[in-house]
């Protein structure tokens, strides 16, 4: 299988976004810095087989996340999202 | 030439061409020596493929790799150009920060010292960078002095696009992450600067020996 055809949606990291959150993330909409473009956290693309998890954004393909986990500790990157909406839990 | 207060020449090319590390290749890979194995990894014989993004469709008449940076007159060459160099094939253990290694892997292409051949520089760091927008940060200490390739072919076969067709970085005595598919060029740079993971979590230097994965190891 190709790494285009492992490429998953957002619903992938649904699990690890809830552990960093303490909430269900997936409906969050995040605002890509490089387009603009709006999508709910459920539909991005997201890279796994990688060091970290790799979300890009599916208009444009700029890096929206990155998110490490290691040693006991989270870092997560959100230089490529704009602004991240989501509803009080 | 002239050495420029704080700059390094760099040469010494012929003595190190040539040379062919052979690893360990008559031994059986199943009772490979844990003394090849860094600490917390395992052997695969198989080659997983991991990728940040997409794979980048490159048009070899357009590809260029380049040096630029802390050098007076950057360098560039074509695809044709690169692949005219002098050339080797070197066997070499790779080891994965997602804990896989792969043994005795063999891979063509041209030295880092070749295609730094004569530079002078007052830099002490690079930014290897790649089609997609990937980087990692190596000191140049760990680039030169045949340590460091950009390869193009694997086992025998031309470079695959998925693991970094047509050509990759190859810098296996760190962990594999520095070793940048699809790279397009090295810039040089007085100071530091953290990549793609780097900057993120992961090691500024990456010795697999040293289980350097993450910040602070």
């Amino acid at each position: 299988m190709s790494v285009d055809e492992r490429k998953l949606d957002g619903n992938a990291i649904g699990g690890l976004l809830r552990e960093i959150f303490t909430m269900e993330m997936t409906a969050a909409e995040t605002t890509c810095a490089g387009c603009g473009a709006i999508n709910a956290l459920g539909r991005v693309d997201v890279y796994m087989d990688a060091p970290g998890a790799v979300v890009r954004c599916p208009s444009c393909e700029s890096v929206l996340m990155r998110i490490v986990h290691g040693r006991g500790r989270y870092w997560v990157d959100l230089t490529g999202t704009r602004c991240l909406e989501f509803a009080e839990s | 030439m002239r050495r420029l207060p704080g700059r390094r020449i760099l040469r010494d090319t012929q003595r190190l061409m040539g040379f062919i590390s052979r690893g360990f290749k008559g031994k059986r890979r199943d009772t490979a020596s844990s003394s090849r194995v860094p600490p917390g990894q395992y052997v695969v014989n198989d080659f997983p493929v991991l990728s940040a993004g997409p794979t980048p469709r490159v048009n070899l008449d357009q590809w260029t790799f380049s040096i630029e940076g802390e050098i007076d007159e950057p360098k560039r060459w074509t695809w044709k150009e690169l692949a005219a160099l002098p050339s080797e094939t070197v066997i070499k253990d790779i080891h994965c920060v997602t804990k896989w290694s792969k043994l005795d892997t063999s891979w063509k292409g041209v030295s880092v010292d070749v295609l730094l051949q004569g530079v002078e520089t007052a830099a002490e760091f690079t930014t290897i960078f790649s089609d997609g927008g990937y980087t990692t940060n190596v000191p140049l200490d760990d680039i030169t002095g045949n340590k460091a390739w950009v390869v193009y072919e694997f086992d025998g076969q031309p470079l695959h696009p998925e693991h970094g067709g047509p050509v990759r970085f190859l810098v296996p005595h760190l962990y594999f992450w520095k070793s940048a598919k699809w790279v397009r060029g090295i810039r040089l740079q007085k100071e530091e600067h953290p990549g793609f993971w780097e900057s993120n979590g992961y090691n500024m230097y990456g010795d697999p020996w040293r289980e350097q994965r993450y910040w602070g190891d």
